[in-house]
């Protein structure tokens, strides 16, 4: 967090991230706790508007956040071995795959809006009571999500910048760690909106 | 100036592209798991699979393995915080 | 503990380190942060207070008395917003906590100093944004709950309120961090878990619960706001929503929250009775386990108050078991503060006697809350005055009189001078009289079926009902002359250096008022032994 850099304790550092994480998992585990509801209510209107959501691009979505991942926790071990330039390198990877997700994220809101799936729609409204709530869910947690993506990524694009200055070397990351820990948090989400709303049958 | 130790281990990248492959796969299964029809088994499939992946990214992306038992005690606090609050929750919603 | 006079110490104290308003707004140091936090939680207790003894005034008599209908539901959503999320909840944490706890584990500050002073910028945020909305859209008129429907339909400004008690929430997750990672990291070598004062225990457990419950409002509050603004309709009737799914997930913070402002409150207590009793604290373990069992368990009861919702008999049942649970490890405590003053040489300065009316007050509130409890005498009392009496018993005479311990304990310690004890004794005399005179008739009105967020109500009730807005007169007097006489002292009272309490936990050790650094001599010590 900001104040990492003041003191000097990195496992510290790490554990106030941890605990923000916590906090940021029973955000999430709120929007959890309502879908686990209305699962138990409407089963069948759940597997309906499932279907609806393209799940290949949710798949390439998944992939992509999954070598998103990948590349932060290499960059984690680059700068631990002193190479910065790999590290950068890698950085710039993984900020290149959030942007695909939120792209690939836009084209699929796109494809719902124009098809009239969105809260409020008429369209919508027609529809059977629990996919109603399905869609209204699907956009929270996919835009509460995208939301991290962004915060994700502008921590490691400041991580990107403290390397550049040579604040982060390899003698004191644990910015870095820090970002990349938030990054895996954003993925880590992901593994459970994927399945629970692209592949529900 | 104290440092960050080099005795904190540093997570090669052979073990991160494993890590990444069998992610990949994993999601494969799951994306296969769902064509399956097990009727309300596919949820909880879903759910063992997802259980399973973020277990890879907490323990090796998220080097859970390496910090202190501390770190890995307080997310089973979490967890179970937030699978009390479910399953209290569902005193209600099914016996309505 | 072994006791040794705090040295003389060349380093001027945290209140001369500097000066101007940047010195004080631009700080790290965890015990000007604590001076913030003091300052607007004062101001927005006062400002509770006139809005309740205003309420009180409109209640004197039926019918309408100084306000209308529209006035009061608004007032008593601000009422509730003022106090629950800008006084009570960061009020002894954020305050004493913020103040007392780095010192209480013998280090320099708290492990986040710059995320400390933003978690103060957050909460002043979240206060401007709370207040903004008497002047834009209307003050809210659905109660601090925030209950669906009417939430989502009312026209009054319910996105801003919500928005704002969202980003105090986030100031206390911040907070909550904040001082686990400290309790863990920064504790004085040598200093064990069995060792560390119970106020810094209760402080620590609470934090937990901020942690981990606080994002669940947070999430709860975004989706009032997305059904405002989009009608996403997850808590619509019309679109297969269920708005008693509002209840449970509200309260799955609000709940705990509870615990959020007793905790921290007992843990004052704990302190307070045996550095009053010249003794040691009776039962130790036992004291902390409880403090760590009701963090567990009143994580566990939230359902309580959903009995009449039309929420499933299972539910009420289970929750209606789990809340007696939480008797338990309360009684304990009580148990043990009694045991601590059994054959101790008491000395019932201001801060013991406002613990005590803590033990009194609160568990008086606590047998109400027994009656609220049980599923069966919950449906009678249920929405009614009952409820508002014992919520203040166990709110106001619980954290609210920990509070003024706390602050007549550590007032020495963070001011360098002393208060007039006499005053202080006067001023809580008349605040525990008034406060029973003024809630003590709303839980008989509530038995006798006055329902509560009512302007008005029917000329049976009249008599109580004066009695209790005379009874808030007087406990406003006695608030003014103790408000008055800490202000008196912080600006004229009489200079101290020493502790005047013979306290034994680490905050004494130090110089009073303290040093930027705390503990300077020690770190001297260690950089020479380096």
């Amino acid at each position: 967090m900001t104040a990492a850099h003041l003191n000097q304790d990195a496992e510290g550092s790490r554990l106030g991230m941890w605990l923000f994480l916590f906090s940021e998992l029973m955000l999430f585990g709120g929007l959890f706790i309502v879908y686990a509801v209305y699962l138990a209510r409407y089963p069948a209107d759940f597997a309906a508007a499932g279907h609806e959501l393209n799940s290949w691009l949710g798949a390439t979505n998944t992939v992509v956040l999954l070598t998103s991942s990948l590349l932060a926790a290499m960059a984690v071990s680059a700068v631990q071995m002193d190479k910065r330039r790999l590290a950068v390198a890698l950085i710039s990877g993984t900020l290149l795959c959030a942007a695909v997700f939120l792209c690939i994220k836009y084209v699929e809101w796109g494809a719902k809006f124009a098809h009239g799936l969105y809260p409020n729609a008429s369209e919508l409204s027609e529809r059977p009571h629990g996919q109603i709530l399905f869609f209204g869910l699907y956009f929270m947690i996919t835009g509460l999500h995208a939301v991290h993506v962004l915060a994700g990524a502008t921590l490691l694009a400041i991580s990107l910048g403290l390397i550049g200055r040579g604040k982060i070397t390899c003698h004191r990351y644990v910015f870095l760690e820090n970002s990349a820990l938030y990054w895996h948090l954003v993925d880590l989400i992901w593994i459970f909106i994927f399945p629970l709303f692209y592949l529900i049958v | 100036m104290s440092e960050q130790t080099h005795a904190e281990p540093i997570t090669p990248f052979r073990v991160l592209v494993m890590v990444w492959v069998a992610l990949l796969c994993a999601t494969a299964l799951t994306v296969w798991a769902s064509t399956v029809n097990l009727g309300r088994l596919n949820v909880w499939l879903a759910l063992s699979i997802a259980v399973l992946k973020s277990s890879l990214v907490l323990a090796v992306f998220m080097r859970l393995r390496q910090e202190s038992p501390l770190f890995f005690r307080m997310f089973l606090v979490t967890v179970a915080t937030l699978a009390t609050f479910i399953g209290l929750l569902f005193f209600d919603v099914p016996f309505r | 503990m072994d006791k040794t006079t705090p040295k003389p110490s060349s380093a001027p104290s945290y209140l001369d380190a500097a000066h101007g308003w940047r010195s004080w707004l631009l700080t790290r140091d965890h015990k000007r942060i604590a001076m913030l936090y003091l300052t607007a939680i004062s101001v927005f207790f006062v400002a509770g207070v006139t809005i309740g003894v205003a309420m009180r005034l409109e209640l004197m008599a039926p019918g309408r008395t100084i306000m209308g209908p529209q006035t009061y539901n608004a007032l008593f959503t601000l009422h509730g917003v003022i106090m629950i999320f800008l006084f009570i909840i960061p009020g002894i944490p954020a305050v004493f906590g913020n103040f007392v706890l780095p010192l209480q584990i013998g280090a320099e500050d708290v492990f986040f100093p710059r995320l400390n002073l933003f978690s103060w910028y957050l909460y002043m945020f979240g206060a401007v944004f709370a207040l903004s909305t008497l002047f834009i859209g209307g003050l809210p008129d659905t109660g601090w709950t925030f209950y669906v429907p009417f939430s989502t339909t009312t026209k009054t400004n319910v996105t801003l309120a919500t928005l704002a008690v969202f980003i105090l929430g986030f100031s206390s997750i911040v907070t909550g961090l904040n001082f686990i990672t400290t309790v863990h990291r920064l504790r004085r070598p040598g200093l064990g878990w069995m060792q560390l004062p119970l106020f810094t225990w209760s402080v620590y457990a609470t934090a937990w619960v901020q942690v981990l419950a606080t994002p669940v409002i947070g999430i709860t509050l975004l989706l009032i706001i997305a059904e405002r603004l989009f009608g996403i309709g997850l808590f619509d009737p019309a679109k297969g929503g269920d708005p008693i799914l509002y209840q449970h997930l509200f309260w799955l913070y609000s709940h705990p929250a509870v615990y959020i402002m007793i905790l921290p409150a007992m843990g004052v207590v704990s302190e307070v009775i045996p550095t009053f009793s010249r003794k040691r604290v009776f039962g130790y373990n036992a004291i902390v386990y409880s403090t760590l069992g009701i963090a567990v368990v009143g994580s566990l009861v939230w359902a309580h108050h959903m009995f009449t919702s039309g929420m499933s008999d299972t539910a009420v049942f289970v929750f209606s078991l789990l809340t007696f649970l939480v008797a338990v490890p309360s009684a304990v405590k009580v148990f043990n503060w009694v045991a601590t003053l059994y054959k101790g040489s008491i000395d019932l300065s201001p801060p013991l006697l406002f613990a005590l009316f803590f033990i009194y007050l609160f568990s008086f509130g606590g047998l109400g809350g027994l009656v609220l409890g049980a599923a069966g005498t919950n449906i009678h009392v249920h929405d009614t005055q009952f409820v508002v009496g014992h919520f203040h018993y166990v709110m106001f005479g619980g954290a609210g009189m920990a509070f003024f311990a706390a602050l007549h304990y550590w007032f020495p310690k963070m001011f360098g001078r002393m208060y007039d004890i006499d005053s202080a004794n006067w001023g809580a005399w008349i605040l525990f009289i008034g406060f029973n005179l003024l809630y003590f008739p709303m839980q008989v009105l509530g038995l006798q079926g006055m329902p509560r967020r009512y302007y008005d109500y029917v000329p049976h009730f009249k008599r109580l009902n004066a009695l209790s807005t005379i009874g808030s007169w007087i406990l406003a007097v006695g608030l003014v002359i103790l408000i008055y006489n800490l202000i008196h002292s912080i600006l004229y009272g009489r200079k101290i250096t020493q502790d005047p309490w013979i306290g034994t936990t680490l905050e004494w050790t130090t110089a009073t008022p303290p040093p930027t650094e705390n503990f300077p001599a020690d770190a001297e010590k260690e950089q020479s032994a380096a």
